[in-house]
């Protein structure tokens, strides 16, 4: 490759996007090369400063990639962000600068410059190996890392290599890289958003001549591939010494969406830097800076570093998940039946259940399952659902669970942002995750012939696994503090969000269920509502799942049910309201019997999606004695508050919905919103103060699983979780739900929740569904309703005068246009969340003058 | 306090003098032909500089609302009576020491002809507003904030879209071309459109000369803070008048480019009279306008007294009386 061609170092041009020319300066090294260098670099100057960034770009980008982290930092916040010699507009020195030597220079340079007090590196692309060399040889003032899709190591399976070896091809890598802009030019095509023309101006700036443009050759092929390779030695000495920064504050920030380096180089920095914060930005590609706010969540997690995270109150047994299990190894009551059309069908004891778990468990192990190991169970419910579960949570392995609500395209992006290393699933299962392609060696559920596990990529079966465990010791069984489970959110606002539980706050959730409704040894469940089927050995009763579709709660039968419940004499029954809807309508097919045993039943419980006092009254009907109840909550934290149906028609007519009183061990607290809309970020138990819904539990989630800024955001202070509900407590305590933060609607006299503005709408004759959004810029929105008839309108339209008249008395509010649409949206999973957000950007558009579309 | 109010016979030019002569206001109205308020008046025109003269001798407080308001016309006479004529006044009041001038102006000085949804009282700007009156109305605002000063207090006030019995500009066009069977929906009727009952448009005008002091070189959007989609304001207009809701209906590109049409056929005919549709009436019909009242509200210290539903119920009262009468 043609070296030697050299040039001084200089300051980038004026007017280049984004980037302040006072930031610019030139520092030249004496000692460099003993006849000096001259490096470019952008410093926003702060003397005395609490921390310093040092920000390290990668290739062929430069400088030019930090500029919001310079415009974004606070006065007590230097930030230095350098160009490579021989890039951006360092000095061209004509010289083969290799790994070594450019973490050399950087050092250099940092002496250079003088920097003391504590530093913290930023670094994307191969600006990582650089800026971590640098880490190592200055722990004593190093005081965090940042990293940003990049990579110290080639993990195994990786794609990198071959676009690497591809560029590197004789004659391809000069071409491509140097001779022409091919590759200046394309590598900013990695970015899901295009960067605008000003900014892809910016970055290829220094690049513009084939001069210019000699290192970004020379660092392709710096990337060491084997042992042979002059940078091997130096890659390896940085990754061996990250071991020793694992006191280090470490943030990986990550673009999902990057060909070169995949999740499967986030998943290796995990593993070196196992105490890391990480956030993963879905759908954004290598130049993570470009799509995603990189520098406020920089800044965000800089500004966090020293505070001490509070811990709630325990309020917990302090039992493990499979205690149950362990006090009741020899006893031979059943522990969970299956359901089939025809009546009951497989069941375990007790006894036969703690041993099977205790087998499985080290049938992992002996399988290579590690704690902490992620696990996705792909099971319908059922004895070996409860099996792996339980097992899982025995030897440590981390269960992942994404419910098929989610929908294929949902589980996928689920399942690859949770990563599991093992998939369990059943024969359908296995078959989708070999087409789409599912991350995790894949473990069959039942019986398959060879031919099959070959076609399905099996790597082992559970039966195998079970015997690899018999007459071996259990493995280790994990503490509290270790995580437990990832599970997922419905998704209804934006891509579903990976939830991480420990296990002593799953312990926690189970303990709040106990306490809640009662639950004693005398208890028998029935559980048609997945996430608390499992939890039945949990909570030591006996369970059942009835015979449904348990991807469609609407398939229960009132046979299917009362079948259920009398084969265990039931006293609980669990279900969603689809469930009960649909066991209402056929309840008129139960058996004489069946109607003895249902009323057995003490209490009912619903929940899953909103549920309505009329589905829980007219399931009492087919449940005589049983007590309707309805919990609040999330997947973040679940109960919340409970309310039964007496209570829910006690309470009457409100501003909202009323879940009840926060239940035993959780604090519920109104963060009040201002006249814009916004939580004004203190809390109140005052009654009838309308505000964001916080919630402090020992059974909240311990984190979103690596989105760090949507959990930093969420957890406002620490050890709270803010619902981004929108409710009120009433001044005997109990908790109004008036709809979602994002849709409160926020006018000249301040903000306006929905769901009153709407049940008063639904209370009109001949209207079925409801939604209230607002319509013009937050501080001056007008109220629009959009309703659904109960006679479908064949189209969207204006509702007439006299429509819009009741509409309009019924609320408090003035409306300013009423909609009529033959239906609205909702959301997926639970087909009753209204989507207001769809809803509303399909009402402005009409009553901005526009054509009235389909919604 | 000593007020003059110019254009007195207009619908809102009376309404201000009445509520001013009601509270104790000394009021004196000028316009060209006697108004029937029986309060002190000067004939004349607002071209006519020494009428001016005497009118705001000893006066107080001027609240200027004499302009030329129609649809059609040439260039040189919204010239004529918005922009001189504003500049006729305001030096007038200069001259005789006046301490306030309420330019009473438009909200179309700033409609560039998208839509307005929530938006503040932006500069008026002759170059993008749309028509002569807009533009006229725009240069005349200009002018007038540009006399504010020490001793004189501009301000400009932009009512949105006045309405309310007896009113001959929007309601008795509309219930005209009603009857007619000439009135249209343009487009799909759903824009978003803010107006203002004719009481609480004089309210904010006397809020006005009240605040003038404090509100020295500032222009505000004054409406009832209540938009509703065009179809349902034209409905409820043409029912409080006791006749059914138009059926007749012209997609939004067709009226605009049939309005242009229209205006071209009447300007070379010189006809005086309303052409039944312009492109700007097309725009104004088929694109959202309503404003963010937080600000003007606050400034004036003034709020509508009189909603929607109140002022339909007057309207149709209205229509009533004059159906019984006539």
């Amino acid at each position: 490759m043609n070296r030697g061609v050299t040039a001084p170092a200089t300051l980038p041009p004026a007017g280049l996007s984004g980037l302040d020319p006072a930031w610019s300066r030139l520092v030249t090294v004496p000692s460099l090369d003993g006849l000096g260098r001259t490096f470019h670099l952008l410093d926003n100057g702060v003397v005395d400063p609490e921390v310093t960034l040092l920000c390290v770009h990668g290739n062929p980008s430069w400088s030019y990639l930090w500029r919001d982290i310079l415009a974004k930092a606070d006065p007590n916040t230097r930030v230095i962000a350098v160009d490579h010699l021989d890039m951006g507009y360092s000095e061209r020195t004509g010289t083969v600068r290799r790994l070594q030597r450019r973490i050399d220079d950087l050092g250099a340079l940092t002496e250079e410059l003088g920097l003391s007090g504590p530093v913290i590196t930023v670094a994307h692309d191969w600006g990582g190996p650089i800026s971590l060399g640098w880490a190592l040889r200055h722990r004593d003032q190093l005081a965090g890392v940042v990293l940003a899709n990049t990579a110290v190591h080639q993990p195994a399976g990786a794609k990198a290599p071959r676009l690497i070896r591809l560029a590197r091809s004789r004659g391809v890598l000069e071409r491509v890289t140097v001779r022409t802009a091919t590759f200046v030019r394309g590598a900013l095509e990695l970015s899901r958003r295009r960067p605008t023309a000003a900014v892809r101006e910016a970055y290829r700036a220094p690049y513009r001549t084939v001069e210019r443009r000699m290192a970004v050759g020379g660092f392709v092929e710096d990337i060491p591939l084997d042992e042979s390779h002059p940078s091997y030695v130096a890659l390896a000495e940085v990754a061996d010494g990250l071991e020793q920064l694992r006191d280090v504050p470490a943030l990986l920030l990550w673009g999902s969406s990057d060909p070169v380096f995949s999740d499967l180089y986030l998943h290796d920095l995990e593993a070196r830097f196992p105490h890391a914060q990480v956030h993963r930005f879905a759908g954004a590609r290598h130049y993570v800076t470009e799509d995603a706010d990189i520098a406020t969540a920089v800044h965000t997690w800089i500004g966090g570093l020293n505070d001490s995270t509070a811990i709630p109150a325990e309020l917990t047994s302090r039992e493990p998940l499979w205690g149950a299990l362990d006090r009741r190894t020899a006893d031979d009551e059943v522990a969970v039946i299956e359901m089939t059309a025809t009546g009951a069908g497989r069941s375990v004891t007790f006894a036969e259940l703690d041993l099977d778990v205790r087998q499985v468990a080290a049938g992992l192990y002996e399988s290579g399952v590690r704690a902490g190991d992620r696990v996705a169970l792909l099971v319908p419910p059922g004895i070996d659902l409860t099996v792996c579960l339980y097992a899982c949570w025995r030897m440590g392995a981390v269960t992942v669970v994404a419910d098929a609500g989610l929908g294929l395209r949902g589980m996928g992006q689920a399942l690859e942002s949770a990563a599991p290393q093992y998939l369990i699933g059943v024969t359908k299962a296995l078959a989708v995750a070999r087409t789409m392609r599912w991350p995790g060696r894949r473990i069959a559920v039942g019986e398959l012939t060879p031919v099959l596990q070959k076609s399905l990529g099996v790597w082992a079966t559970l039966d195998e696994v079970r015997r690899r465990g018999e007459f071996k010791t259990a493995p280790p069984s994990p503490g509290p503090d270790d995580v437990a489970a990832v599970v997922f959110t419905s998704g209804a606002t934006g891509p579903a969000k990976g939830v991480r539980y420990l296990h002593r706050q799953a312990q926690a959730q189970r303990d709040a269920l106990v306490r809640v409704y009662s639950i004693s040894r005398d208890d028998r469940l029935v559980a048609a509502f997945a996430p608390f089927a499992l939890y039945g050995p949990a909570m030591g009763i006996p369970s059942v799942v009835p015979d449904m579709e348990v991807t469609s709660p609407g398939s229960l039968s009132a046979v299917a049910l009362g079948a259920a419940v009398s084969e265990l004499a039931a006293t609980l029954v669990f279900a969603s309201p689809a469930a009960l809807r649909n066991v209402s309508a056929t309840s008129g097919q139960l058996t004489p019997a069946q109607r003895e045993a249902m009323s057995q039943v003490r209490l009912l419980m619903s929940a899953g999606a909103p549920v309505s006092s009329s589905v829980l009254r007219r399931a009492a009907e087919v449940l005589p004695n049983a007590e309707p109840h309805t919990p609040y909550g999330m997947t973040e934290v679940l109960p919340v508050a409970d309310i039964s149906l007496a209570e829910i028609e006690a309470a009457g007519v409100g501003n909202g919905v009323c879940v009840g009183h926060p239940v035993a061990g959780v604090s519920a607290a109104i963060d009040e919103l201002d006249v814009m809309g916004r939580p004004i970020g203190t809390f109140s138990t005052e009654p009838d103060v309308t505000g964001e819904v916080v919630i402090q539990a020992a059974h909240v989630k311990d984190a979103y699983d690596r989105l760090w800024v949507t959990q930093h955001a969420s957890a406002q202070p620490a050890s709270w979780h803010r619902s981004g509900d929108v409710g009120h407590l009433d001044k005997d305590g109990r908790l109004w739900i008036e709809g979602r933060l994002v849709h409160t609607i926020v006018g000249p006299a301040g903000p306006i929740t929905p769901v009153a503005v709407e049940h008063a709408v639904e209370s009109i004759p001949g209207i079925d569904l409801a939604a209230a959004v607002g319509i013009g810029p937050a501080g001056t929105q007008q109220v629009a309703v959009v309703v659904a008839t109960s006679r479908p309108a064949p189209r969207p339209a204006l509702a007439s005068e006299a429509l819009s008249d009741q509409v309009r008395s019924a609320v408090g509010v003035d409306v300013a246009a009423v909609l009529v649409a033959p239906a609205l949206p909702v959301d997926k999973r639970h087909n009753s969340k209204i989507d207001r957000g769809r809803i509303a950007s399909w009402a402005s558009a009409i009553l901005a003058g526009g054509r009235i579309g389909k919604l | 306090m000593k007020v003059l109010v110019t254009g007195g016979t207009s619908l809102l030019g009376a309404a201000v003098a009445r509520r001013l002569d009601t509270r104790g206001d000394d009021v004196t109205v000028m316009q060209r032909s006697p108004s029937g308020l029986g309060m002190r008046e000067v004939l004349g025109d607002i071209g006519d500089t020494s009428t001016l003269a005497s009118a705001t001798k000893g006066v107080e407080a001027v609240v200027h609302l004499a302009a030329r308001v129609a649809a059609t016309g040439s260039w040189s006479d919204f010239e004529d009576t918005n922009i001189r004529g504003t500049a006729n006044t305001l030096g007038a009041a200069v001259a005789a020491g006046v301490g306030r001038f309420v330019y009473v102006s438009s909200p179309s000085v700033v409609h560039a002809g998208d839509s307005l949804v929530g938006a503040g009282a932006g500069p008026a700007d002759p170059v993008t507003a749309r028509g002569f009156y807009a533009r006229s109305k725009a240069e005349a605002e200009r002018v007038a904030l540009a006399g504010d000063s020490e001793t004189l207090s501009v301000v400009a006030v932009r009512p949105h879209l006045v309405w309310g019995p007896g009113d001959k500009q929007l309601v008795g066009r509309i219930v005209e071309r009603a009857r007619q069977g000439r009135l249209a929906i343009v487009g799909s009727g759903t824009a978003l459109i803010d107006t203002t009952y004719i009481d609480n448009a004089a309210d904010a005008l006397v809020a006005a000369v009240d605040r003038a002091s404090e509100l020295g070189g500032r222009a505000l959007v004054v409406s009832n803070g209540q938009p509703r989609p065009v179809r349902e304001m034209l409905n409820r207009i043409v029912a409080a008048a006791g006749l059914p809701s138009p059926t007749l209906k012209v997609p939004a590109p067709v009226a605009k480019i049939g309005g242009r049409l229209v205006e071209s056929w009447w300007d070379r005919r010189h006809r005086e009279d309303d052409p039944p549709m312009t492109g700007f009436l097309a725009e104004q019909l088929a694109t959202a306008h309503w404003f963010d009242q937080r600000e003007a509200r606050l400034a004036l210290r003034w709020e509508p007294q009189v909603d929607l539903a109140e002022g339909f119920r007057r309207l149709e009262a209205w229509f009533a009386a004059a159906a019984h009468t006539a």
